[in-house]
């Protein structure tokens, strides 16, 4: 079955922009990304769009459809009824470029805050040696593709641009869960930086970020909560600190 | 329901000039306003029950209802303090499980679902994901009071100890005038204390203790099989702590009826 579907875009830059109506062919099976090509193709060859792999997997088409943060790739237009007009923006918490495409970089300056993976002193890349049931948590934080919708969607950036010095943001607390959780990983002090230069105590764990997840990462439950209990372990919870000076616990 | 934007947010200089505050079409205000009703239900009933001082206790059968246990005042029928009297007559509206509700009041307070289903449906902060919170300022869980929200594992101690307390209440209602007995009331308190069980040990702080807090599952066997139980009630905990709502309420209106008069237990056993 083919339609002719009703889209309003945005185009525009820094500067200014708006909601442009298109009427664009639709046909059986296609995702928004495909119907996006087709404007490109048909009506709109200047439109601006990122995107790379068309499966889930690259995490380059993140944008908001019908005001919600999805990868357009991801969307089928089966979940729309025909007359039902779809609107595509770029994303709204980050800088916009041009378009749908928006400057993503605040991410990247978030991710180099993070200290990288450090192995035990005198363990070479090669002989790291771990239970598949030790590193089954930190696995699940690895199939992040980087789309940052999480990123996007989390309120405390989306809704307060002056928290984001402060806020690495649900993306990077699955990383420092990651680390932190790691068999091998030596770092200390992962979860009092998640607390103290990271931001973690401004999550209010409304959970959108787990929501937006398009590899379904639990990302609050397995990553976000935990960290917050690790931070409770570490500097609010006298009997866990009591505990770890008398018996020098580990983990 | 539209939203504006707010000062900052969305409306940030460099973002995409648009100039709803959120482009959702679907009602996406309907479960914030359905937990918002439903949780303040809870609340009302539970203020009038515990402030009603009556019609908390079934002699014939023990039925103590969960918002009067333990019942340790003068002012508690006889028979009811199942653990004793510790105090003299209350005055009227204070709640006769005084002992501990408000620790069960602190448990569901700081547990990790109830923060997310009150600072969605009654702070709107978000209301909805990708619909703006109507406050330009923020600061999440990192000044007091909300800092205190860190407390969540002390009050989950205590809600272990009160549900072991519920437990009691429960096997002690095995019982009828003539020795051993049990009816519909006894079916009702033990499904609600097999569900209280369900929600307070789903409870994340539980879920760090057992294990989440070690990172070699492989030299914690028995912690890891605990922490593996555990997760699968966690992952489940937002379906426990409604469903525990809905069965804390009817255990407590099924003893006031019978209490008051209004309906007969329907009894299986003696």
């Amino acid at each position: 079955m083919s339609y002719e579907g009703s889209f309003r875009v945005w185009r525009g830059d820094d500067d200014a922009g708006g909601l442009v109506d298109y009427q664009v062919e639709v046909n059986d099976g296609e995702v928004v990304l495909d119907v996006i090509h087709r404007l490109q193709a048909t009506q709109a060859p200047d439109l601006a769009v990122r995107w790379n792999c068309k499966a889930g997997k690259c995490g380059s088409c993140s944008a908001e459809v019908n005001g919600r943060p999805r990868l357009l790739c991801m969307t089928r237009m089966s979940t729309f009824s025909p007359d039902e007009v779809v609107t595509v923006t770029p994303l709204r918490t980050f800088p916009v470029l041009r378009d749908l495409v928006t400057d993503v970089s605040f991410n990247y300056e978030k991710a180099r805050e993070i200290p990288a993976f450090e192995p035990p002193k005198g363990v070479a890349p090669g002989d790291y040696r771990m239970a598949q049931v030790d590193v089954g948590r930190s696995q699940e934080f690895r199939k992040c593709i980087e789309c940052f919708l999480c990123q996007d969607v989390c309120h405390v950036i989306r809704d307060h641009e002056q928290n984001k010095p402060a806020f690495a943001g649900p993306r990077f607390f699955i990383r420092i869960a990651e680390l932190d959780m790691h068999p091998l990983d030596t770092r200390e002090g992962r979860a009092e930086a998640a607390q103290d230069e990271h931001g973690l105590g401004l999550c209010n764990i409304t959970k959108c970020c787990t929501e937006v997840c398009p590899e379904g990462i639990k990302i609050t439950d397995n990553g976000i909560i935990p960290m917050k209990e690790r931070v409770v372990d570490r500097k609010y919870d006298p009997l866990v600190w009591l505990g770890s000076k008398i018996f020098r616990r580990q983990t | 329901m539209t939203s504006t934007v707010p000062a900052s947010g969305v409306a940030a200089p460099g973002r995409a000039r648009i100039g709803q505050g959120t482009l959702r079409s679907d009602r996406w205000w309907l479960q914030p306003l359905l937990v918002f009703l439903g949780l303040t239900a809870f609340v009302v009933y539970g203020l009038v029950r515990t402030a009603s001082q009556s019609y908390y206790f079934v002699p014939a059968y023990q039925y103590l209802s969960p918002f009067a246990s333990p019942c340790v005042s003068a002012s508690c029928v006889p028979g009811s303090s199942h653990l004793g009297v510790w105090f003299g007559t209350f005055p009227p509206m204070i709640p006769l499980a005084i002992v501990t509700l408000p620790l069960l009041l602190g448990f569901r307070l700081s547990c990790y679902y109830y923060r997310k289903a009150y600072y969605r449906s009654f702070w709107l902060s978000p209301p909805a994901c990708a619909v703006p919170e109507p406050r330009a300022g923020y600061t999440g869980e990192t000044r007091f009071p909300l800092i205190v929200q860190n407390v969540h594992r002390y009050f989950f101690s205590f809600a272990l100890l009160i549900s072991a307390l519920n437990t009691y209440d429960a096997v002690k209602a095995f019982q009828s005038p003539s020795g051993f007995g049990f009816g519909l009331g006894n079916v009702i308190m033990v499904v609600n204390v097999a569900l209280l069980w369900g929600y307070t040990l789903g409870c994340h702080s539980c879920r760090h203790i057992t294990a989440g807090r070690i990172n070699h599952f492989s030299r914690h066997p028995v912690r890891y099989w605990l922490w593996q139980r555990v997760s699968w009630l966690s992952a489940r905990h937002m379906q426990f702590a409604w469903i525990t709502l809905g069965t804390l309420v009817l255990t407590d209106a099924y003893i006031a009826l019978v209490s008051a008069g209004v309906i007969d237990d329907l009894r299986f056993v003696g």
